[in-house]
C-alpha cells in the first residue's frame, strides 16, 4: 500500500513535504490506521505522531486521513483509502509542532474560556448536589467529549478566526453546562457569548458532526445556546 | 467577550435577529413585488409608478432598502473578518480591512440614500 505522509521538522527542514513510503498489508486484512503509523515508524523512527490508549478514548491521535479528520486507532485503512492509497496529513488549521503533532494551544484556549466547570454560588451541601435522572438526561450526548480536535479542526470559521470563535468542541462543554442544573453563572455564560465571534460565527457548515469520532453533535448544541440567548435577549 | 468596533450593533445576538428580520422583511417585499408581475399583464411606466407610489409601497420599499444595507453590512463584515487577515494580508490585514469595511459602508450608504430618494420621489 502507497502511504503519502506530511513530513516536517522545523529543525532541519525548509517547508513541509508530503513523502510516499510502502507498507505491504497482507490480502484480505485490514488494519487501523494507528497501526500502519506504527509500522511506519518502524521503518522511520523519526516520524512523530501523538498516541495513548489506542482505543478512541483518550483523544491524542487525531489526524487528517484522505481529507478527513479522525482518530487513527479507531480508523480502519479501509473506511479511508482510496484507490490503495493513504494520505495522512496533521489536523488542519492548527501551527505544525513536527510531523502530525500540531500545537493545540489555541484549542484549549478557546476551551479555557468558556469556562468547562461547574459554578454554584450556593454553600456545598454536606452531601452530592443532586440532580433528577431527567436533568441528568439533558447531559447526554455533551459531557461524552474527549477534546482531540477533530471537529473545530473541520470547521471553517475556526479556521479563519481561532483566536476569536470559541469552535465547536468549546462551544459544546459551554452548553453542557448551561444544561447543567446544578450551574447558577448561567446569565454569566450567555452575557460571555453575546458577541459577533464566539457563538455567532458558526455558519452551520456541520463539519464538526460529520467528523466526530464519538459521534456528538456540537451544531445542535450551537443552536440550543443561540437558543437561549434569544430568550433571555429578547 | 470579543469587542467589535465595527460590527452593526456589537452584540452578536442583534446582528443575528437583525439579519434574520431583515432576510424576512427582503422576502416578504420581493414576494409582494413578484406577485404584483405575475397577476398584471401589459403593464407600463404609468402602472408602475402607480403600484410602487402607493403610501403603502412607499413605506415598505424604503423599509426593504434599509433591511438591505443592514442586512448587506453584516454580510459583508462577516465575510471581511473571515477573509481579510494577517494569514493572507500580513502585517497591514487591519488596514487592508478597514479599507474593505470603509468602501462598503460608503457603497451600502449611497446604496440606501439613492433608494430612499427614489421611493421618496414617487409619491
Amino acid at each position: 500500500m502507497q502511504v503519502s505522509v506530511y513530513r516536517y521538522n522545523p529543525d532541519l527542514d525548509e517547508a513541509p513535504q508530503m513523502r510516499e513510503m510502502a507498507l505491504d498489508i497482507p490480502e484480505g486484512r485490514d488494519l487501523m490506521v494507528l497501526d500502519v503509523l506504527e509500522r511506519l515508524k518502524e521503518q522511520d523512527p523519526s516520524l512523530s505522531y501523538r498516541r495513548s490508549c489506542r482505543e478512541g478514548v483518550c483523544g491524542s491521535d487525531g489526524i487528517n486521513m484522505n481529507g478527513r479528520n479522525g482518530l487513527a486507532c479507531i480508523t480502519s485503512v479501509a473506511q479511508v483509502a482510496r484507490k490503495g492509497k493513504l494520505v495522512l496529513r496533521p489536523l488542519p488549521g492548527l501551527p505544525v509542532i513536527r510531523d502530525l503533532v500540531v500545537d493545540m494551544s489555541q484549542f484549549f484556549a478557546q476551551f479555557e474560556k468558556v469556562r468547562p466547570y461547574l459554578i454554584n454560588d450556593k454553600p456545598p451541601p454536606a452531601g452530592e448536589r443532586r440532580q433528577s435522572p431527567e436533568e441528568r438526561a439533558k447531559l447526554d450526548g455533551l459531557y461524552e467529549c474527549i477534546l482531540c480536535a477533530c471537529c473545530s479542526t473541520a470547521c471553517p470559521s475556526f479556521w479563519w478566526n481561532p483566536d476569536k470563535f470559541v469552535g465547536p468542541a468549546g462551544l459544546l462543554q459551554a452548553y453542557r453546562f448551561l444544561a447543567d442544573s446544578r450551574d447558577t453563572a448561567t446569565a454569566e455564560r450567555l452575557a460571555d457569548l453575546d458577541d459577533p465571534y464566539s457563538v455567532f460565527r458558526c455558519r452551520g457548515i456541520m463539519n464538526c458532526v460529520n467528523v466526530c469520532p464519538k459521534g456528538l453533535n456540537p451544531s445542535r448544541a450551537i443552536g440550543r445556546i443561540r437558543g437561549l440567548l434569544v430568550r433571555q435577549g429578547v | 467577550m470579543v469587542i467589535q468596533a465595527t460590527a452593526l450593533s456589537r452584540s452578536g445576538l442583534s446582528d443575528f435577529l437583525i439579519q434574520r428580520v431583515s432576510a424576512v422583511v427582503l422576502a416578504l417585499y420581493a414576494l409582494c413585488v413578484l406577485g404584483f408581475f405575475l397577476v398584471n399583464d401589459g403593464l407600463d411606466h404609468g402602472a408602475l409608478v402607480i403600484f410602487f407610489g402607493s403610501p403603502s409601497m412607499q413605506a415598505f420599499g424604503i423599509l426593504a432598502v434599509l433591511c438591505t444595507a443592514a442586512h448587506g453590512w453584516i454580510g459583508l463584515w462577516t465575510v471581511g473578518t473571515d477573509y481579510i487577515r494577517p494569514h493572507y494580508f500580513g502585517s497591514r490585514a487591519s488596514a487592508w480591512r478597514l479599507l474593505y469595511q470603509a468602501v462598503c459602508a460608503l457603497a451600502l450608504f449611497v446604496y440606501a440614500w439613492w433608494g430612499i430618494r427614489l421611493f421618496w420621489s414617487l409619491g
